[in-house]
Protein backbone atom coordinates (compact mmCIF):
# COMPACT_ATOMS: atom_id res chain seq x y z
CA UNK A 1 0.00 0.00 0.00
CA UNK A 2 1.17 3.47 -0.86
CA UNK A 3 0.82 6.06 2.03
CA UNK A 4 1.75 9.03 0.74
CA UNK A 5 -0.98 11.78 0.37
CA UNK A 6 0.00 11.71 -3.54
CA UNK A 7 -0.75 8.53 -4.56
CA UNK A 8 -4.61 8.95 -2.62
CA UNK A 9 -7.36 8.70 -5.32
CA UNK A 10 -5.36 7.28 -8.07
CA UNK A 11 -5.41 4.32 -9.44
CA UNK A 12 -2.68 1.95 -8.21
CA UNK A 13 0.12 1.58 -11.01
CA UNK A 14 0.56 -2.08 -9.89
CA UNK A 15 -3.01 -2.91 -10.45
CA UNK A 16 -4.02 -0.86 -13.78
CA UNK A 17 -0.22 0.07 -15.07
CA UNK A 18 0.74 3.75 -15.69
CA UNK A 19 -1.64 6.47 -16.35
CA UNK A 20 -2.30 6.83 -19.89
CA UNK A 21 -1.06 11.01 -19.81
CA UNK A 22 -3.08 11.07 -23.26
CA UNK A 23 -6.37 10.85 -21.52
CA UNK A 24 -5.40 14.22 -20.23
CA UNK A 25 -6.18 16.32 -23.21
CA UNK A 26 -8.56 19.37 -23.35
CA UNK A 27 -11.69 17.05 -24.65
CA UNK A 28 -13.89 15.79 -21.52
CA UNK A 29 -14.68 17.54 -18.47
CA UNK A 30 -12.92 20.16 -17.28
CA UNK A 31 -11.29 18.78 -14.19
CA UNK A 32 -9.71 21.42 -11.63
CA UNK A 33 -8.13 17.91 -9.55
CA UNK A 34 -4.86 19.13 -7.40
CA UNK A 35 -2.13 17.16 -6.40
CA UNK A 36 -1.19 17.90 -2.65
CA UNK A 37 1.91 20.16 -2.39
CA UNK A 38 2.48 20.52 1.61
CA UNK A 39 1.86 17.95 3.17
CA UNK A 40 0.93 16.39 6.75
CA UNK A 41 1.37 13.27 8.37
CA UNK A 42 -0.89 11.04 10.46
CA UNK A 43 -3.63 11.89 12.46
CA UNK A 44 -4.13 9.32 15.60
CA UNK A 45 -7.45 9.34 18.10
CA UNK A 46 -8.97 7.01 20.52
CA UNK A 47 -12.05 7.00 22.71
CA UNK A 48 -12.02 6.51 25.96
CA UNK A 49 -14.75 5.87 28.39
CA UNK A 50 -15.61 9.99 28.91
CA UNK A 51 -14.36 11.24 25.80
CA UNK A 52 -12.09 11.21 23.04
CA UNK A 53 -7.84 11.41 22.71
CA UNK A 54 -7.06 12.86 19.29
CA UNK A 55 -3.16 13.96 18.29
CA UNK A 56 -0.89 15.10 15.18
CA UNK A 57 2.89 16.12 14.92
CA UNK A 58 3.65 19.65 13.89
CA UNK A 59 5.22 18.90 10.84
CA UNK A 60 5.00 20.14 7.09
CA UNK A 61 6.39 18.69 4.74
CA UNK A 62 7.36 19.85 1.14
CA UNK A 63 7.77 16.38 -0.25
CA UNK A 64 10.18 14.44 1.69
CA UNK A 65 11.66 17.56 2.85
CA UNK A 66 10.80 18.55 6.73
CA UNK A 67 9.52 22.13 5.55
CA UNK A 68 7.75 23.77 8.39
CA UNK A 69 7.79 22.15 12.14
CA UNK A 70 5.40 24.38 13.99
CA UNK A 71 2.08 23.77 12.02
CA UNK A 72 -1.02 22.82 14.10
CA UNK A 73 -3.43 20.65 12.84
CA UNK A 74 -5.56 20.17 15.36
CA UNK A 75 -8.62 22.38 15.47
CA UNK A 76 -11.17 23.43 17.84
CA UNK A 77 -14.16 24.28 16.87
CA UNK A 78 -16.49 25.44 19.77
CA UNK A 79 -14.71 24.69 22.46
CA UNK A 80 -16.58 21.22 22.30
CA UNK A 81 -15.21 18.98 19.66
CA UNK A 82 -11.57 18.45 18.16
CA UNK A 83 -11.07 18.56 14.47
CA UNK A 84 -7.60 16.64 12.69
CA UNK A 85 -6.52 17.46 9.22
CA UNK A 86 -4.09 14.72 7.41
CA UNK A 87 -3.10 16.05 3.80
CA UNK A 88 -2.81 19.37 2.06
CA UNK A 89 -1.82 21.98 4.39
CA UNK A 90 -3.54 24.83 1.98
CA UNK A 91 -6.69 22.83 2.09
CA UNK A 92 -6.73 22.46 5.80
CA UNK A 93 -6.06 26.02 6.25
CA UNK A 94 -9.23 26.50 3.67
CA UNK A 95 -11.12 24.59 6.22
CA UNK A 96 -10.50 26.31 8.68
CA UNK A 97 -11.40 28.98 7.77
CA UNK A 98 -14.68 27.69 6.72
CA UNK A 99 -14.93 26.61 9.74
CA UNK A 100 -14.39 29.83 11.63
CA UNK A 101 -17.32 31.51 9.56
CA UNK A 102 -19.32 27.79 10.50
CA UNK A 103 -18.60 28.86 14.25
CA UNK A 104 -19.50 32.78 13.72
CA UNK A 105 -22.75 31.74 12.40
CA UNK A 106 -23.65 28.81 14.68
CA UNK A 107 -22.92 31.51 17.40
CA UNK A 108 -25.54 33.45 16.22
CA UNK A 109 -28.35 31.23 15.99
CA UNK A 110 -27.43 29.89 19.47
CA UNK A 111 -29.66 31.32 22.27
CA UNK A 112 -29.81 34.15 24.39
CA UNK A 113 -27.02 34.01 27.15
CA UNK A 114 -28.64 33.08 30.72
CA UNK A 115 -27.16 33.40 34.33
CA UNK A 116 -26.31 29.67 34.24
CA UNK A 117 -24.49 29.75 30.37
CA UNK A 118 -23.09 33.16 30.11
CA UNK A 119 -21.85 32.06 26.68
CA UNK A 120 -23.57 29.56 24.52
CA UNK A 121 -20.99 28.98 21.61
CA UNK A 122 -23.73 27.01 19.56
CA UNK A 123 -24.87 23.67 19.80
CA UNK A 124 -23.61 22.05 16.36
CA UNK A 125 -22.01 18.69 18.21
CA UNK A 126 -19.39 16.82 16.76
CA UNK A 127 -21.41 14.35 15.15
CA UNK A 128 -22.91 17.30 13.00
CA UNK A 129 -20.33 18.28 12.64
CA UNK A 130 -18.78 15.22 10.82
CA UNK A 131 -21.97 15.46 8.86
CA UNK A 132 -21.38 18.33 7.69
CA UNK A 133 -17.54 18.06 6.55
CA UNK A 134 -18.53 14.78 4.80
CA UNK A 135 -21.42 16.72 2.84
CA UNK A 136 -18.73 19.47 1.93
CA UNK A 137 -15.69 16.81 0.91
CA UNK A 138 -17.98 14.63 -1.42
CA UNK A 139 -19.80 18.06 -3.09
CA UNK A 140 -15.94 19.44 -3.75
CA UNK A 141 -15.04 15.75 -5.41
CA UNK A 142 -18.47 15.54 -7.51
CA UNK A 143 -16.99 18.93 -8.48
CA UNK A 144 -13.57 17.55 -9.61
CA UNK A 145 -12.00 19.57 -7.01
CA UNK A 146 -11.30 18.00 -3.85
CA UNK A 147 -10.16 18.67 -0.92
CA UNK A 148 -7.23 16.30 -0.71
CA UNK A 149 -7.41 16.09 3.48
CA UNK A 150 -8.46 12.76 5.37
CA UNK A 151 -10.12 14.41 8.48
CA UNK A 152 -10.47 12.93 11.82
CA UNK A 153 -13.81 14.35 13.94
CA UNK A 154 -13.08 14.04 17.87
CA UNK A 155 -15.89 15.33 20.39
CA UNK A 156 -19.15 14.24 21.87
CA UNK A 157 -22.40 13.58 20.17
CA UNK A 158 -26.29 14.67 20.72
CA UNK A 159 -26.57 11.98 23.52
CA UNK A 160 -23.38 13.42 24.66
CA UNK A 161 -21.38 9.85 24.07
CA UNK A 162 -18.26 9.88 23.00
CA UNK A 163 -18.30 10.52 19.42
CA UNK A 164 -15.07 9.64 16.43
CA UNK A 165 -15.31 9.45 12.66
CA UNK A 166 -13.42 10.20 9.49
CA UNK A 167 -14.02 11.54 6.69
CA UNK A 168 -11.32 11.55 3.68
CA UNK A 169 -10.99 13.28 -0.01
CA UNK A 170 -14.04 11.62 -1.43
CA UNK A 171 -16.64 11.94 1.00
CA UNK A 172 -16.07 8.66 2.50
CA UNK A 173 -17.18 8.69 6.32
CA UNK A 174 -16.97 6.24 8.86
CA UNK A 175 -16.76 5.56 12.56
CA UNK A 176 -14.66 3.55 14.77
CA UNK A 177 -13.34 3.44 18.38
CA UNK A 178 -9.92 4.30 17.51
CA UNK A 179 -9.28 6.08 13.87
CA UNK A 180 -5.97 6.63 12.05
CA UNK A 181 -4.80 8.53 8.75
CA UNK A 182 -2.15 8.02 6.50
CA UNK A 183 0.57 6.07 7.40
CA UNK A 184 -0.91 5.65 10.95
CA UNK A 185 -3.30 3.52 9.73
CA UNK A 186 -0.74 0.82 8.98
CA UNK A 187 1.59 2.13 12.17
CA UNK A 188 -0.65 3.01 15.09
CA UNK A 189 -4.06 1.92 14.53
CA UNK A 190 -2.92 -2.33 15.14
CA UNK A 191 -1.52 -0.40 18.52
CA UNK A 192 -4.72 1.36 19.34
CA UNK A 193 -6.60 -1.77 18.53
CA UNK A 194 -4.59 -3.87 21.34
CA UNK A 195 -6.68 -1.28 23.51
CA UNK A 196 -9.62 -0.50 22.13
CA UNK A 197 -10.98 -3.39 19.48
CA UNK A 198 -14.92 -2.34 19.92
CA UNK A 199 -16.52 0.26 21.61
CA UNK A 200 -17.34 -1.85 24.91
CA UNK A 201 -13.55 -1.70 25.22
CA UNK A 202 -13.09 2.04 24.59
CA UNK A 203 -15.77 2.18 27.09
CA UNK A 204 -13.39 0.79 29.66
CA UNK A 205 -10.10 2.72 28.80
CA UNK A 206 -9.48 5.69 31.58
CA UNK A 207 -8.26 8.60 30.10
CA UNK A 208 -5.15 8.40 31.66
CA UNK A 209 -4.93 4.96 29.60
CA UNK A 210 -5.84 6.65 26.60
CA UNK A 211 -3.49 9.21 26.41
CA UNK A 212 -0.73 6.52 26.80
CA UNK A 213 -1.77 4.80 24.10
CA UNK A 214 -2.29 7.18 22.26
CA UNK A 215 1.44 8.71 23.33
CA UNK A 216 3.02 5.99 22.78
CA UNK A 217 2.05 5.40 18.90
CA UNK A 218 3.31 8.87 18.62
CA UNK A 219 6.53 7.43 19.42
CA UNK A 220 5.95 4.78 16.89
CA UNK A 221 5.32 6.86 13.70
CA UNK A 222 8.14 9.22 14.63
CA UNK A 223 10.21 6.02 14.85
CA UNK A 224 9.23 4.41 11.33
CA UNK A 225 7.26 7.17 9.42
CA UNK A 226 10.14 9.20 7.52
CA UNK A 227 7.86 12.40 7.54
CA UNK A 228 6.66 13.05 11.11
CA UNK A 229 8.40 14.97 13.97
CA UNK A 230 8.87 14.62 17.26
CA UNK A 231 6.96 17.57 18.49
CA UNK A 232 3.25 16.98 18.12
CA UNK A 233 -0.30 18.30 19.37
CA UNK A 234 -2.34 16.40 21.72
CA UNK A 235 -6.27 17.15 22.43
CA UNK A 236 -8.27 15.41 25.22
CA UNK A 237 -12.15 16.19 24.30
CA UNK A 238 -14.95 15.80 27.35
CA UNK A 239 -17.97 16.71 28.78
CA UNK A 240 -15.75 18.98 30.05
CA UNK A 241 -14.52 20.49 27.34
CA UNK A 242 -11.45 20.48 25.50
CA UNK A 243 -7.88 20.21 26.80
CA UNK A 244 -5.41 21.15 23.83
CA UNK A 245 -1.56 21.17 24.38
CA UNK A 246 0.22 22.27 21.05
CA UNK A 247 3.54 21.91 21.72
CA UNK A 248 4.39 18.41 23.72
CA UNK A 249 7.61 16.71 22.69
CA UNK A 250 7.84 13.15 22.29
CA UNK A 251 9.26 11.49 25.93
CA UNK A 252 11.59 8.55 26.37
CA UNK A 253 12.64 8.02 22.53
CA UNK A 254 15.02 4.32 22.47
CA UNK A 255 16.04 4.20 18.84
CA UNK A 256 18.21 0.85 20.11
CA UNK A 257 15.92 -1.16 17.65
CA UNK A 258 17.67 0.76 15.02
CA UNK A 259 20.59 -1.28 14.93
CA UNK A 260 19.08 -4.08 14.19
CA UNK A 261 17.43 -2.93 11.26
CA UNK A 262 19.47 -4.20 8.02
CA UNK A 263 18.45 -4.14 4.75
CA UNK A 264 18.54 -0.73 3.15
CA UNK A 265 20.34 1.40 0.72
CA UNK A 266 24.01 -0.17 0.18
CA UNK A 267 24.11 -2.15 3.15
CA UNK A 268 24.56 -5.83 2.59
CA UNK A 269 22.94 -8.25 5.00
CA UNK B 1 -63.03 59.77 -3.90
CA UNK B 2 -59.70 60.33 -1.81
CA UNK B 3 -56.73 58.61 -3.50
CA UNK B 4 -53.63 57.60 -1.83
CA UNK B 5 -50.84 58.39 -3.56
CA UNK B 6 -48.51 56.34 -1.90
CA UNK B 7 -49.91 53.37 -1.68
CA UNK B 8 -49.17 52.14 -5.10
CA UNK B 9 -45.95 50.23 -4.03
CA UNK B 10 -44.32 48.55 -1.36
CA UNK B 11 -41.22 50.55 -2.38
CA UNK B 12 -42.27 54.02 -1.70
CA UNK B 13 -42.27 55.96 1.53
CA UNK B 14 -45.12 57.85 2.38
CA UNK B 15 -43.64 61.80 3.63
CA UNK B 16 -44.95 60.46 6.79
CA UNK B 17 -42.45 57.51 6.33
CA UNK B 18 -44.92 55.09 5.99
CA UNK B 19 -44.94 52.21 3.58
CA UNK B 20 -48.74 51.52 2.33
CA UNK B 21 -48.45 48.12 1.20
CA UNK B 22 -46.75 46.81 3.82
CA UNK B 23 -49.08 48.15 6.55
CA UNK B 24 -52.12 46.99 4.06
CA UNK B 25 -50.31 43.52 4.67
CA UNK B 26 -50.74 43.52 7.99
CA UNK B 27 -54.50 44.25 8.08
CA UNK B 28 -54.83 40.71 5.98
CA UNK B 29 -53.39 39.27 9.37
CA UNK B 30 -55.89 41.00 11.19
CA UNK B 31 -58.85 38.79 8.85
CA UNK B 32 -57.71 35.41 9.58
CA UNK B 33 -59.12 33.93 12.31
CA UNK B 34 -57.19 34.24 15.89
CA UNK B 35 -54.38 32.00 16.54
CA UNK B 36 -52.75 31.74 20.32
CA UNK B 37 -49.14 30.27 20.74
CA UNK B 38 -47.77 30.12 24.25
CA UNK B 39 -43.98 28.63 24.86
CA UNK B 40 -43.05 27.19 28.30
CA UNK B 41 -40.10 25.78 29.83
CA UNK B 42 -41.18 22.37 28.82
CA UNK B 43 -43.27 22.48 25.88
CA UNK B 44 -44.55 25.18 22.93
CA UNK B 45 -48.52 25.03 21.92
CA UNK B 46 -50.28 26.88 18.97
CA UNK B 47 -54.48 26.60 19.38
CA UNK B 48 -56.13 28.30 16.47
CA UNK B 49 -60.01 28.61 15.60
CA UNK B 50 -60.92 26.99 12.24
CA UNK B 51 -63.49 28.79 10.41
CA UNK B 52 -65.64 27.33 7.36
CA UNK B 53 -66.83 29.51 4.20
CA UNK B 54 -70.17 28.41 4.71
CA UNK B 55 -72.03 26.10 6.80
CA UNK B 56 -71.75 22.81 3.89
CA UNK B 57 -67.83 23.39 3.56
CA UNK B 58 -65.19 21.97 5.56
CA UNK B 59 -62.89 23.93 7.67
CA UNK B 60 -59.83 25.59 6.74
CA UNK B 61 -56.54 24.26 8.57
CA UNK B 62 -54.71 26.59 10.76
CA UNK B 63 -52.02 24.55 11.79
CA UNK B 64 -49.44 22.66 9.77
CA UNK B 65 -46.52 20.63 10.85
CA UNK B 66 -42.97 22.28 9.17
CA UNK B 67 -40.80 19.31 10.73
CA UNK B 68 -40.51 17.15 12.78
CA UNK B 69 -40.25 19.58 15.73
CA UNK B 70 -41.41 22.51 14.30
CA UNK B 71 -45.36 23.91 13.42
CA UNK B 72 -46.74 27.12 12.33
CA UNK B 73 -49.76 28.76 13.29
CA UNK B 74 -51.43 31.09 10.67
CA UNK B 75 -53.76 33.96 10.12
CA UNK B 76 -54.39 35.50 6.81
CA UNK B 77 -53.70 34.38 3.42
CA UNK B 78 -53.83 30.76 3.47
CA UNK B 79 -52.36 30.93 -0.45
CA UNK B 80 -49.38 32.78 0.79
CA UNK B 81 -49.03 30.77 4.02
CA UNK B 82 -48.06 27.64 1.89
CA UNK B 83 -45.56 29.22 0.42
CA UNK B 84 -43.74 30.01 3.27
CA UNK B 85 -44.26 26.62 4.78
CA UNK B 86 -43.04 24.67 1.70
CA UNK B 87 -40.00 27.04 1.85
CA UNK B 88 -39.54 25.90 6.00
CA UNK B 89 -40.35 22.50 5.02
CA UNK B 90 -37.29 22.22 2.62
CA UNK B 91 -35.30 24.22 4.72
CA UNK B 92 -35.45 21.49 7.74
CA UNK B 93 -34.76 19.06 5.37
CA UNK B 94 -32.16 20.55 3.89
CA UNK B 95 -30.53 21.24 7.49
CA UNK B 96 -31.02 17.36 8.39
CA UNK B 97 -29.17 15.54 5.32
CA UNK B 98 -26.44 18.88 6.01
CA UNK B 99 -26.10 18.69 10.04
CA UNK B 100 -27.92 15.63 10.71
CA UNK B 101 -29.96 17.68 13.42
CA UNK B 102 -33.02 19.52 14.00
CA UNK B 103 -32.75 22.80 12.58
CA UNK B 104 -32.50 25.26 15.29
CA UNK B 105 -36.06 27.48 15.67
CA UNK B 106 -34.02 30.69 15.46
CA UNK B 107 -31.86 30.15 12.11
CA UNK B 108 -35.44 28.85 10.31
CA UNK B 109 -37.64 31.95 11.40
CA UNK B 110 -34.69 34.49 10.63
CA UNK B 111 -34.88 32.73 7.44
CA UNK B 112 -38.71 33.35 6.34
CA UNK B 113 -38.07 36.76 8.39
CA UNK B 114 -35.57 37.70 5.52
CA UNK B 115 -37.47 36.11 2.70
CA UNK B 116 -40.27 38.47 3.47
CA UNK B 117 -38.23 41.38 4.31
CA UNK B 118 -37.00 41.59 0.03
CA UNK B 119 -40.71 41.40 -0.84
CA UNK B 120 -40.85 44.96 0.61
CA UNK B 121 -38.06 46.56 -0.97
CA UNK B 122 -38.45 45.46 -5.04
CA UNK B 123 -40.89 47.50 -7.63
CA UNK B 124 -43.54 44.86 -8.58
CA UNK B 125 -43.12 42.50 -5.55
CA UNK B 126 -45.65 42.51 -2.50
CA UNK B 127 -45.37 41.24 0.97
CA UNK B 128 -46.67 38.28 2.32
CA UNK B 129 -50.36 38.49 3.73
CA UNK B 130 -50.04 36.35 6.63
CA UNK B 131 -48.90 36.38 9.78
CA UNK B 132 -47.18 33.23 11.29
CA UNK B 133 -47.11 32.08 15.05
CA UNK B 134 -43.88 29.67 15.16
CA UNK B 135 -43.71 26.89 17.60
CA UNK B 136 -40.79 24.27 18.16
CA UNK B 137 -38.16 22.97 20.19
CA UNK B 138 -34.48 22.35 19.38
CA UNK B 139 -31.87 22.38 21.59
CA UNK B 140 -32.01 25.40 23.49
CA UNK B 141 -35.68 24.45 24.76
CA UNK B 142 -39.24 25.38 23.31
CA UNK B 143 -39.44 28.53 21.59
CA UNK B 144 -42.23 30.57 19.79
CA UNK B 145 -41.70 33.04 16.92
CA UNK B 146 -44.05 35.67 15.90
CA UNK B 147 -43.44 36.23 12.15
CA UNK B 148 -44.81 39.23 10.63
CA UNK B 149 -45.60 40.43 6.36
CA UNK B 150 -43.20 43.38 7.30
CA UNK B 151 -40.09 40.33 7.85
CA UNK B 152 -40.41 41.12 11.31
CA UNK B 153 -39.64 38.38 13.62
CA UNK B 154 -39.45 38.49 17.60
CA UNK B 155 -39.17 35.66 19.84
CA UNK B 156 -42.40 35.51 22.27
CA UNK B 157 -43.26 33.96 25.72
CA UNK B 158 -46.86 34.03 24.45
CA UNK B 159 -48.90 35.62 21.44
CA UNK B 160 -51.69 35.64 19.78
CA UNK B 161 -52.24 37.31 16.21
CA UNK B 162 -55.67 37.34 13.73
CA UNK B 163 -58.86 38.52 14.11
CA UNK B 164 -59.83 40.25 17.53
CA UNK B 165 -56.74 38.96 19.02
CA UNK B 166 -56.22 41.77 21.46
CA UNK B 167 -58.62 40.50 23.88
CA UNK B 168 -56.78 37.12 23.19
CA UNK B 169 -53.05 39.38 24.43
CA UNK B 170 -54.85 40.43 27.13
CA UNK B 171 -55.79 37.27 28.72
CA UNK B 172 -52.07 35.97 27.81
CA UNK B 173 -50.76 39.53 29.41
CA UNK B 174 -52.79 38.67 32.90
CA UNK B 175 -51.29 35.13 32.95
CA UNK B 176 -48.14 35.64 31.56
CA UNK B 177 -46.21 34.69 34.71
CA UNK B 178 -48.10 31.53 34.86
CA UNK B 179 -46.49 30.17 31.75
CA UNK B 180 -43.16 29.60 32.34
CA UNK B 181 -43.93 26.52 34.67
CA UNK B 182 -46.82 25.26 32.84
CA UNK B 183 -46.65 21.89 32.25
CA UNK B 184 -48.65 20.51 29.09
CA UNK B 185 -51.90 20.03 29.43
CA UNK B 186 -52.07 23.22 31.69
CA UNK B 187 -50.41 25.38 28.77
CA UNK B 188 -52.91 23.79 26.24
CA UNK B 189 -55.74 25.20 28.94
CA UNK B 190 -54.79 28.44 29.06
CA UNK B 191 -54.15 28.48 24.92
CA UNK B 192 -57.85 27.72 24.93
CA UNK B 193 -59.03 30.28 27.28
CA UNK B 194 -57.12 32.97 25.55
CA UNK B 195 -59.24 31.45 22.32
CA UNK B 196 -62.48 32.06 24.37
CA UNK B 197 -61.40 35.84 25.04
CA UNK B 198 -61.40 36.11 21.26
CA UNK B 199 -64.49 35.07 20.40
CA UNK B 200 -67.61 36.86 18.78
CA UNK B 201 -70.88 36.37 21.21
CA UNK B 202 -72.81 33.26 20.62
CA UNK B 203 -69.82 31.25 19.58
CA UNK B 204 -68.11 28.68 21.40
CA UNK B 205 -64.95 26.19 21.28
CA UNK B 206 -66.27 22.98 19.50
CA UNK B 207 -64.74 20.07 18.15
CA UNK B 208 -65.19 21.13 15.00
CA UNK B 209 -63.65 24.86 14.78
CA UNK B 210 -60.82 23.88 17.32
CA UNK B 211 -57.53 23.10 16.61
CA UNK B 212 -54.27 22.56 18.93
CA UNK B 213 -50.54 21.75 18.27
CA UNK B 214 -47.88 20.67 20.84
CA UNK B 215 -44.25 20.34 20.52
CA UNK B 216 -42.29 19.70 23.87
CA UNK B 217 -38.60 18.53 24.96
CA UNK B 218 -37.24 17.08 28.33
CA UNK B 219 -34.12 16.52 29.68
CA UNK B 220 -33.36 12.60 30.74
CA UNK B 221 -31.23 12.04 33.60
CA UNK B 222 -27.80 11.47 31.00
CA UNK B 223 -28.14 14.96 29.98
CA UNK B 224 -29.41 14.02 26.75
CA UNK B 225 -33.12 15.54 25.30
CA UNK B 226 -36.07 13.64 24.37
CA UNK B 227 -37.98 15.73 21.69
CA UNK B 228 -42.03 15.35 21.76
CA UNK B 229 -42.28 15.71 17.81
CA UNK B 230 -45.06 18.76 16.68
CA UNK B 231 -48.31 17.02 16.46
CA UNK B 232 -51.39 19.00 15.64
CA UNK B 233 -55.23 17.21 17.59
CA UNK B 234 -58.36 18.29 15.92
CA UNK B 235 -61.77 16.47 16.58
CA UNK B 236 -62.33 14.62 18.87
CA UNK B 237 -58.73 14.74 20.25
CA UNK B 238 -59.58 17.80 21.41
CA UNK B 239 -62.88 17.04 23.28
CA UNK B 240 -61.13 16.88 26.50
CA UNK B 241 -59.24 20.15 26.42
CA UNK B 242 -62.22 22.09 25.51
CA UNK B 243 -64.72 20.82 27.89
CA UNK B 244 -61.74 21.54 30.54
CA UNK B 245 -62.08 24.66 30.11
CA UNK B 246 -65.67 24.76 29.63
CA UNK B 247 -67.64 28.30 31.24
CA UNK B 248 -68.97 26.04 34.09
CA UNK B 249 -65.94 24.67 34.97
CA UNK B 250 -64.41 27.47 36.75
CA UNK B 251 -60.68 27.50 37.35
CA UNK B 252 -60.26 24.95 34.39
CA UNK B 253 -58.49 22.98 36.96
CA UNK B 254 -60.65 19.94 37.52
CA UNK B 255 -58.95 17.11 35.44
CA UNK B 256 -60.40 14.57 33.73
CA UNK B 257 -63.76 14.32 31.42
CA UNK B 258 -67.13 12.86 31.35
CA UNK B 259 -68.71 15.60 33.81
CA UNK B 260 -72.12 16.66 32.76
CA UNK B 261 -72.03 19.76 31.23
CA UNK B 262 -75.75 20.70 30.95
CA UNK B 263 -77.58 22.37 33.01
Amino acid sequence: MDHRPQAWGRPRDDVYGAYDASYLQNSGPKTVTQSPVVTGTSVIAIKFNEGVVIAADNLASYGSLARFTDVKRLRVFLDSSVVGFGGDVSDMQFLDRHLNELAIDEAYDAAEPTPETPTSPGTLNAANLHKYLQKLMYRRRNDFDPLWNQILVAGLDAASKPFLASVDLRGTAFTSPSLATGFGSALAQPIMRKYAATEEDAARLTREQAVDVVKECMKVLFYRDARSLDKYSIAVVTKAGVELKENEQLERQSWAFAERIKGYGTQTV
Amino acid sequence: MFRNNYDNDSVTFSPQGRIFQVEYAAEAVKQGSVVVGIASKTHAVLVAIKRNAEELSSYQKKLFPIDEHVGIAIAGLTSDARVLSNFMKQQCLGHRLTYGRNMPVRSLVDMIGSKAQVNTQHYGKRPYGVGLLVAGVDESGPHLFEFQPSGMTEEMQAFAIGARSQMARTYLEKNLDAFAACGREELVRHGLKALKESLVQDRELTVENTSVGIAGVSKAEDGSTKVEPFKVFDGQDVNAWIESVADNKEGGAAEGEGMDVDG
